[in-house]
């Protein structure tokens, strides 16, 4: 089986382990990404004035394009880019003199008629794949390890455009118990990282990545598990007021090393904050593995 | 040419005048008796000096094209844009290695591009310019490279951004990193260059002086491409024909010689 996959410029640009690791674990389970031919950007924030329709171009550009190439359905990986298309593709679906407006600004081949489906891989996973089949792939138990599952705001607000319950979402939780790890809840696991405030207004980022980290701690958590660069990129590199960081990974990357997957397409060394070293101390990574 | 009228119509910053029919955008202005200073260049669609902004009778549009490479239309309305003041970033090349962000380290504004695709359509050189535009914001070098390379700096495209991006400088970035750090190396250029050093080569040209036409046509045929460590297939511009990499087809210029 394959999907079609937009990829998005962050994924690209700087998660590249992301990407790997999530190649290897679908190959795993016999899904074939298909990344489409062209595309741009998603347009990476959706924006709400409703008579400024040009920032919804680039998203329903994609769309077009994805229609174009024959696709139905598409997958991404980012909660950013999820969040943008999922609400851009609601709004032309139901409204359809905006569609109009934008297609007639387009002027593609084809109109878009609002019937791509976007699919976050979390969704792919649980709905499509399943908890029980992916246990049958499970090699290395994480037994022993307790996750810290981070959602952060895009992949699940606003309600109803999100993939799960916006306050008590699971989805992470049910894949990480799957996998055999332990798991530490929390209500902060659902509070925004910052976001791009990262850009010009670092400090917010920081402050709220040390309350989130410190509370992911007091928890007993050995490692905080995510879906978001952006987010992934903010808790990796500003744990510094943090005692202890927690290395941030992937959730596809913990997959990976559940599954016994090489070490060198799981990307476990690109990290500012070392998961290695505790995989290695848990024994759920060889030591000789490692040193890719 | 028997249905064409023998003179057309146009506007020229919005005067009428009368020029005969079949001239180019250029001559047409030359024809109505303007002098240009500016805006004209080459005159065969390589320097970029002659953009044209104009509209068609009928229609509220505006297209661009370049003047010497475009024929004067009846109804037509058009001005010549001489030139674009784009922002161009100074860097050292020997500091610009490639990285993920090193293109938006130095035109950050390529963030804010919001897909509409005007500078594609704008492009007198056919380019996909929103795509490397697009591939620019995503850390690709190579393909921001591949796919600007029939750029001809006439800066159209920065004149139509709703952005304000300054397009071409990113893509002349993306190719001077390309080539500088990422294009494979052609042994076989170091080779020759060896042989221009030591005067080798000029007894081959010796030889090919005397060389009949036949003879050197069966030559050219024959010829080797290069290889390139680590890649099986045959990196040469020449053998991607049609493609951004090659601009000319020498195959035209090889019948011409037959002939
Ligand atoms: S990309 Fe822009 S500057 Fe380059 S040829 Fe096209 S319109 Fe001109
Ligand atoms: S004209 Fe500007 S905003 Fe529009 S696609 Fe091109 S670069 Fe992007
Ligand atoms: S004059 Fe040089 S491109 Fe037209």
């Amino acid at each position: 089986m394959h999907i079609d996959y937009y990829p998005g410029c962050t994924i690209k640009a700087s998660a590249g382990q992301y990407e790997t690791s999530v190649r290897a674990v679908l190959a795993t389970l016999g899904i074939q990404m298909k990344e489409m031919e062209q595309w741009n950007c998603c347009g990476v924030v959706h924006s709400l004035a409703s008579d400024n329709l040009i920032r919804h171009i680039a998203p329903i550009r994609v769309f077009a394009r994805l229609q174009e190439q024959g696709g139905s359905e598409m997958l991404t990986l980012c909660d950013m880019c999820y969040n943008t298309l999922s609400q851009a593709n609601h709004l032309v679906r139901q409204n359809a003199r905006q569609r109009e407006s934008i297609n007639d600004f387009i002027e593609a081949e084809e109109d878009y008629d609002g019937e791509i489906h976007v699919l976050h891989l979390l969704q792919i996973l649980r709905d499509r794949v399943g908890y029980q089949t992916i246990k049958k792939h499970v090699r290395r138990a994480l037994q022993g390890l307790t996750v810290f599952p981070y959602y952060g705001c895009k992949l699940l607000r606003p309600g109803g455009m999100g993939i799960d319950d916006p306050e008590a979402p699971r989805v992470l939780r049910d894949l990480m118990h799957t996998l055999g790890a332990a798991v530490a809840d929390d209500p902060l696991q659902t509070q925004c990282c910052g976001s791009y405030h990262i850009v010009n207004h670092d400090e917010i980022v920081s402050r709220r990545v040390g309350k989130i980290a410190a509370r992911a701690l007091e928890r007993g958590a050995d490692v905080i598990v995510l879906s978001c660069p952006l987010c992934h990129f903010n808790l990796d590199t500003r744990q510094a007021l943090v005692d202890s960081p927690l290395p941030v990974l992937y959730f596809t990357q913990l997959m990976g090393v559940a599954f016994g997957l090489d070490l060198d397409v799981l990307g476990l060394n690109q990290h500012h904050i070392d998961p290695l070293m505790l995989l290695q101390q848990r024994g759920f990574v060889q030591e000789e593995e490692a040193l890719v | 040419m028997i249905d064409q009228p023998r003179e057309i119509n146009i506007q020229l910053m919005g005067k009428d005048y009368k020029v005969s029919s079949g001239l180019t955008i250029i001559a047409a202005i030359e024809y109505a008796g303007y002098k240009l200073v500016r805006g004209a260049g080459c005159r065969a669609g390589f320097c970029g000096a002659c953009p044209t902004l104009y509209r068609r009778a009928g229609s509220h549009k505006l297209y661009t094209a370049l003047a010497c490479q475009t024929l004067a239309e009846d109804g037509m309305c058009l001005v010549q844009v001489p030139f674009v003041p784009v922002v161009r970033r100074p860097y050292d090349i020997e500091e610009v290695a490639p990285s993920a962000n090193i293109i938006l380290q130095y035109y950050p504004e390529v963030a804010a591009c919001v897909s509409c695709n005007t500078c594609t359509r704008a492009c007198p050189q056919g380019i996909s310019v929103m795509d490397y535009i697009q591939t620019a914001l995503r850390g690709d070098i190579e393909q921001t490279a591949l796919l600007s390379f029939d750029c001809i700096s006439c800066g159209i495209c920065s004149s139509r951004c709703p952005a304000d991006i300054k397009h071409y400088p990113v893509g002349q970035l993306a190719r001077r990193i390309y080539s500088k750090y990422l294009l494979p190396r052609s042994s076989q250029l170091a080779d020759r260059l060896d042989e221009m050093e030591t005067e080798q080569c000029e007894v081959e040209v010796e030889t090919m002086m005397h060389l009949s036409t036949e003879e050197l046509r069966a030559r050219y045929e024959q010829r080797s491409f290069e290889t390139v460590a680590g890649r099986d297939q045959k990196h040469s511009a020449i053998q991607k024909w049609g493609t951004a990499v090659d601009p000319v087809d020498y195959r035209d210029e090889v019948e011409e010689v037959a002939y």
